[in-house]
Protein backbone atom coordinates (compact mmCIF):
# COMPACT_ATOMS: atom_id res chain seq x y z
CA UNK A 1 0.00 0.00 0.00
CA UNK A 2 2.71 2.53 0.97
CA UNK A 3 5.13 1.41 -2.29
CA UNK A 4 1.29 2.05 -4.55
CA UNK A 5 0.58 5.38 -2.38
CA UNK A 6 4.32 6.42 -3.29
CA UNK A 7 4.20 5.66 -6.57
CA UNK A 8 1.14 7.70 -7.19
CA UNK A 9 2.33 10.62 -5.29
CA UNK A 10 5.55 10.86 -7.03
CA UNK A 11 4.18 10.06 -10.46
CA UNK A 12 1.76 13.04 -9.98
CA UNK A 13 4.21 15.35 -8.18
CA UNK A 14 6.74 14.81 -11.50
CA UNK A 15 4.01 16.00 -13.97
CA UNK A 16 2.38 18.90 -11.76
CA UNK A 17 5.59 20.66 -10.31
CA UNK A 18 6.92 20.75 -13.23
CA UNK A 19 7.49 24.50 -15.11
CA UNK A 20 4.74 23.32 -17.90
CA UNK A 21 1.63 22.84 -15.85
CA UNK A 22 2.37 26.09 -14.12
CA UNK A 23 0.66 27.89 -16.64
CA UNK A 24 2.75 27.80 -19.66
CA UNK A 25 1.41 26.13 -22.72
CA UNK A 26 4.07 23.43 -23.73
CA UNK A 27 5.22 23.93 -27.66
CA UNK A 28 4.85 21.42 -29.94
CA UNK A 29 8.60 20.10 -30.08
CA UNK A 30 8.04 20.13 -26.35
CA UNK A 31 4.90 18.24 -26.20
CA UNK A 32 6.24 15.52 -28.88
CA UNK A 33 9.66 15.08 -26.35
CA UNK A 34 7.62 14.69 -23.44
CA UNK A 35 5.55 11.89 -25.38
CA UNK A 36 8.43 10.13 -26.29
CA UNK A 37 10.39 10.77 -23.09
CA UNK A 38 6.90 8.78 -21.70
CA UNK A 39 7.11 6.05 -23.77
CA UNK A 40 11.11 5.19 -23.44
CA UNK A 41 10.60 5.27 -19.85
CA UNK A 42 7.86 2.60 -19.92
CA UNK A 43 10.10 0.45 -22.54
CA UNK A 44 12.92 0.29 -20.01
CA UNK A 45 10.75 -0.22 -17.03
CA UNK A 46 9.65 -3.18 -19.05
CA UNK A 47 12.88 -3.90 -19.77
CA UNK A 48 14.17 -4.06 -16.62
CA UNK A 49 11.14 -6.13 -15.42
CA UNK A 50 11.39 -8.49 -18.16
CA UNK A 51 15.14 -9.25 -16.75
CA UNK A 52 13.97 -9.54 -13.18
CA UNK A 53 10.80 -10.98 -13.24
CA UNK A 54 9.65 -14.98 -12.92
CA UNK A 55 6.47 -14.34 -13.27
CA UNK A 56 4.19 -15.23 -15.94
CA UNK A 57 1.36 -12.40 -16.44
CA UNK A 58 4.36 -9.71 -15.26
CA UNK A 59 6.11 -11.26 -17.86
CA UNK A 60 3.40 -10.81 -21.02
CA UNK A 61 2.74 -7.13 -19.86
CA UNK A 62 5.98 -5.78 -19.63
CA UNK A 63 6.61 -7.69 -23.44
CA UNK A 64 3.03 -6.01 -24.34
CA UNK A 65 4.74 -2.24 -23.27
CA UNK A 66 7.86 -2.83 -25.33
CA UNK A 67 5.73 -3.94 -28.31
CA UNK A 68 3.64 -0.68 -27.97
CA UNK A 69 5.34 1.56 -27.12
CA UNK A 70 8.10 1.28 -29.52
CA UNK A 71 4.94 1.28 -31.87
CA UNK A 72 3.79 4.52 -30.81
CA UNK A 73 7.51 6.15 -30.50
CA UNK A 74 8.43 4.80 -34.47
CA UNK A 75 4.85 6.60 -34.94
CA UNK A 76 5.83 9.49 -33.50
CA UNK A 77 9.25 9.66 -35.09
CA UNK A 78 8.00 9.69 -38.33
CA UNK A 79 5.68 11.85 -37.56
CA UNK A 80 8.11 14.80 -36.46
CA UNK A 81 10.39 13.87 -39.56
CA UNK A 82 7.48 14.15 -41.35
CA UNK A 83 6.66 17.91 -39.81
CA UNK A 84 10.64 18.74 -39.29
CA UNK A 85 9.94 19.09 -35.93
CA UNK A 86 12.87 18.87 -34.16
CA UNK A 87 11.49 17.37 -30.57
CA UNK A 88 13.11 19.78 -27.92
CA UNK A 89 14.20 18.72 -23.70
CA UNK A 90 12.51 20.95 -21.55
CA UNK A 91 11.74 20.68 -17.46
CA UNK A 92 8.90 18.02 -17.52
CA UNK A 93 10.82 15.71 -19.66
CA UNK A 94 13.60 15.90 -17.47
CA UNK A 95 11.61 15.42 -14.41
CA UNK A 96 9.97 12.72 -15.97
CA UNK A 97 13.73 11.21 -17.16
CA UNK A 98 15.17 12.01 -13.25
CA UNK A 99 12.05 10.21 -11.48
CA UNK A 100 12.84 6.65 -13.51
CA UNK A 101 16.00 6.74 -13.16
CA UNK A 102 15.30 6.93 -9.34
CA UNK A 103 12.32 4.49 -9.62
CA UNK A 104 14.59 2.03 -11.81
CA UNK A 105 17.50 1.86 -9.37
CA UNK A 106 15.01 1.61 -6.32
CA UNK A 107 12.80 -1.49 -8.16
CA UNK A 108 16.66 -2.71 -8.73
CA UNK A 109 16.92 -3.94 -5.15
CA UNK A 110 13.87 -6.11 -4.88
CA UNK A 111 13.49 -9.27 -6.08
CA UNK A 112 10.76 -11.94 -6.95
CA UNK A 113 7.15 -11.09 -5.64
CA UNK A 114 8.15 -7.84 -3.59
CA UNK A 115 9.41 -6.76 -7.37
CA UNK A 116 6.30 -7.90 -9.69
CA UNK A 117 4.61 -5.86 -7.19
CA UNK A 118 6.31 -2.73 -6.89
CA UNK A 119 6.20 -2.82 -10.86
CA UNK A 120 2.74 -3.61 -11.37
CA UNK A 121 1.59 -1.25 -8.80
CA UNK A 122 4.35 1.96 -10.56
CA UNK A 123 2.80 1.26 -13.72
CA UNK A 124 -0.76 1.92 -12.50
CA UNK A 125 -0.06 5.12 -11.11
CA UNK A 126 2.63 5.70 -14.09
CA UNK A 127 -0.20 5.53 -16.67
CA UNK A 128 -2.20 7.31 -14.71
CA UNK A 129 -0.01 10.02 -14.48
CA UNK A 130 0.60 10.26 -17.99
CA UNK A 131 -2.97 9.66 -18.94
CA UNK A 132 -4.36 13.15 -16.74
CA UNK A 133 -0.73 14.87 -18.65
CA UNK A 134 -1.86 14.26 -21.95
CA UNK A 135 -5.71 14.87 -21.10
CA UNK A 136 -5.56 18.07 -19.36
CA UNK A 137 -2.29 19.41 -21.13
CA UNK A 138 -0.79 17.51 -23.63
CA UNK A 139 -3.55 17.19 -25.70
CA UNK A 140 -5.53 20.56 -25.28
CA UNK A 141 -1.62 22.33 -25.95
CA UNK A 142 -1.23 20.67 -29.08
CA UNK A 143 -1.55 22.90 -32.04
CA UNK A 144 -0.80 20.05 -35.36
CA UNK A 145 -3.58 18.31 -35.78
CA UNK A 146 -1.48 15.21 -36.44
CA UNK A 147 0.32 15.62 -33.59
CA UNK A 148 -2.76 16.00 -31.69
CA UNK A 149 -4.24 12.56 -33.45
CA UNK A 150 -1.45 10.59 -32.19
CA UNK A 151 -1.38 11.74 -28.55
CA UNK A 152 -5.23 10.88 -28.76
CA UNK A 153 -4.34 7.76 -30.18
CA UNK A 154 -1.37 7.32 -27.01
CA UNK A 155 -4.24 8.26 -24.66
CA UNK A 156 -6.30 5.30 -25.89
CA UNK A 157 -2.61 3.17 -25.44
CA UNK A 158 -2.14 4.11 -22.22
CA UNK A 159 -5.71 3.84 -20.45
CA UNK A 160 -5.57 0.36 -22.06
CA UNK A 161 -2.24 -0.29 -20.13
CA UNK A 162 -3.49 1.31 -17.14
CA UNK A 163 -6.39 -1.29 -17.02
CA UNK A 164 -4.31 -4.10 -18.02
CA UNK A 165 -1.90 -3.13 -15.19
CA UNK A 166 -4.49 -3.18 -12.82
CA UNK A 167 -6.11 -6.69 -13.93
CA UNK A 168 -2.55 -7.95 -13.75
CA UNK A 169 -2.22 -6.01 -10.48
CA UNK A 170 -5.13 -7.92 -8.62
CA UNK A 171 -4.20 -10.94 -9.83
CA UNK A 172 -1.07 -10.87 -8.09
CA UNK A 173 -2.89 -10.22 -4.68
CA UNK B 1 -24.75 -51.09 -57.11
CA UNK B 2 -25.28 -49.13 -60.63
CA UNK B 3 -24.01 -45.90 -61.17
CA UNK B 4 -27.10 -44.27 -61.89
CA UNK B 5 -28.48 -45.35 -58.25
CA UNK B 6 -26.11 -43.25 -56.52
CA UNK B 7 -24.82 -40.70 -58.76
CA UNK B 8 -28.58 -38.49 -57.55
CA UNK B 9 -27.82 -39.11 -53.96
CA UNK B 10 -24.21 -37.33 -54.64
CA UNK B 11 -26.11 -34.72 -56.69
CA UNK B 12 -28.33 -34.50 -53.79
CA UNK B 13 -25.34 -34.01 -50.99
CA UNK B 14 -24.05 -31.19 -53.28
CA UNK B 15 -26.58 -29.99 -54.17
CA UNK B 16 -27.70 -29.33 -49.95
CA UNK B 17 -24.56 -28.47 -48.77
CA UNK B 18 -24.38 -25.84 -51.88
CA UNK B 19 -27.67 -24.50 -50.39
CA UNK B 20 -26.49 -24.45 -47.48
CA UNK B 21 -23.22 -22.67 -48.02
CA UNK B 22 -25.01 -20.16 -50.10
CA UNK B 23 -27.90 -19.51 -47.48
CA UNK B 24 -26.12 -19.27 -44.54
CA UNK B 25 -22.88 -18.57 -44.58
CA UNK B 26 -21.34 -14.73 -44.79
CA UNK B 27 -18.17 -13.19 -44.15
CA UNK B 28 -18.55 -10.09 -42.02
CA UNK B 29 -15.89 -7.47 -41.43
CA UNK B 30 -15.08 -6.20 -38.28
CA UNK B 31 -12.49 -3.54 -38.55
CA UNK B 32 -9.75 -2.55 -36.00
CA UNK B 33 -8.77 1.35 -35.93
CA UNK B 34 -7.04 3.77 -33.41
CA UNK B 35 -8.25 0.98 -30.34
CA UNK B 36 -12.11 0.90 -31.49
CA UNK B 37 -14.03 -2.29 -32.80
CA UNK B 38 -16.46 -1.14 -35.52
CA UNK B 39 -19.41 -1.90 -36.16
CA UNK B 40 -19.40 -2.23 -31.78
CA UNK B 41 -22.24 -4.73 -32.19
CA UNK B 42 -22.48 -7.58 -34.74
CA UNK B 43 -24.83 -10.34 -35.81
CA UNK B 44 -23.67 -13.38 -37.04
CA UNK B 45 -25.04 -17.32 -37.47
CA UNK B 46 -22.83 -20.12 -36.78
CA UNK B 47 -20.62 -20.85 -40.18
CA UNK B 48 -20.36 -17.23 -40.91
CA UNK B 49 -17.07 -16.23 -40.97
CA UNK B 50 -15.60 -12.77 -39.53
CA UNK B 51 -12.61 -11.39 -41.00
CA UNK B 52 -10.80 -9.15 -38.18
CA UNK B 53 -8.92 -6.54 -39.96
CA UNK B 54 -6.55 -5.34 -38.02
CA UNK B 55 -5.29 -1.45 -39.33
CA UNK B 56 -3.68 -0.58 -36.13
CA UNK B 57 0.23 -0.78 -35.56
CA UNK B 58 -0.56 -2.44 -32.56
CA UNK B 59 -0.92 -6.16 -32.01
CA UNK B 60 -4.44 -6.38 -30.42
CA UNK B 61 -6.40 -9.56 -29.34
CA UNK B 62 -10.67 -10.06 -29.91
CA UNK B 63 -11.29 -12.26 -26.39
CA UNK B 64 -14.43 -13.56 -25.30
CA UNK B 65 -15.46 -12.93 -21.32
CA UNK B 66 -16.66 -16.13 -21.77
CA UNK B 67 -13.50 -18.00 -22.86
CA UNK B 68 -15.20 -19.17 -26.55
CA UNK B 69 -12.62 -17.68 -28.43
CA UNK B 70 -9.57 -15.79 -28.42
CA UNK B 71 -8.23 -14.39 -31.43
CA UNK B 72 -4.89 -13.09 -31.75
CA UNK B 73 -4.72 -9.68 -34.20
CA UNK B 74 -1.03 -8.94 -35.55
CA UNK B 75 -0.75 -5.34 -36.45
CA UNK B 76 -1.61 -4.43 -40.09
CA UNK B 77 -3.13 -7.70 -40.75
CA UNK B 78 -6.28 -9.50 -41.03
CA UNK B 79 -7.34 -12.96 -39.50
CA UNK B 80 -10.65 -14.91 -40.60
CA UNK B 81 -12.17 -17.11 -37.66
CA UNK B 82 -14.80 -18.95 -38.87
CA UNK B 83 -18.18 -19.32 -36.00
CA UNK B 84 -18.78 -22.34 -34.45
CA UNK B 85 -21.16 -21.70 -31.28
CA UNK B 86 -24.40 -19.61 -30.92
CA UNK B 87 -24.35 -17.20 -27.78
CA UNK B 88 -24.31 -13.29 -27.27
CA UNK B 89 -20.44 -12.70 -26.83
CA UNK B 90 -19.38 -9.59 -25.31
CA UNK B 91 -15.53 -9.25 -26.18
CA UNK B 92 -12.41 -7.06 -25.49
CA UNK B 93 -9.28 -7.07 -26.33
CA UNK B 94 -6.56 -8.26 -23.52
CA UNK B 95 -3.81 -6.21 -24.23
CA UNK B 96 -5.96 -2.83 -23.95
CA UNK B 97 -8.62 -3.51 -22.02
CA UNK B 98 -10.88 -0.20 -22.46
CA UNK B 99 -11.58 -2.46 -26.29
CA UNK B 100 -14.66 -3.93 -25.88
CA UNK B 101 -17.65 -4.60 -28.71
CA UNK B 102 -20.04 -7.06 -29.07
CA UNK B 103 -20.57 -10.21 -30.96
CA UNK B 104 -24.32 -11.95 -31.25
CA UNK B 105 -23.80 -15.53 -32.94
CA UNK B 106 -27.51 -16.82 -33.59
CA UNK B 107 -27.60 -20.44 -34.16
Amino acid sequence: MFVRLSAAIAAAALLSSSALAQGAKPTDPQIAHIAYTAGVIDVAAAKQALKKSKNKDVKAFATDMVRDHEAVNKQALALVKKLKVTPEDNDTSRSLSKNAAAKLAELSKLKGAAFDKAYVDNEVAYHKAVDSALETLLIPSASNAELKSLLQTGLKIFQGHEQHAEHVAAELK
Amino acid sequence: MKPSGYLPAVAAVILALGISVSAHAATIQITIQNLVFAPAEVTAKVGDTIEWVNKDVFAHTATARNGDWDVTLPPNKTVTQVLKKAGAIDYYCRFHPNMKAKLTISP
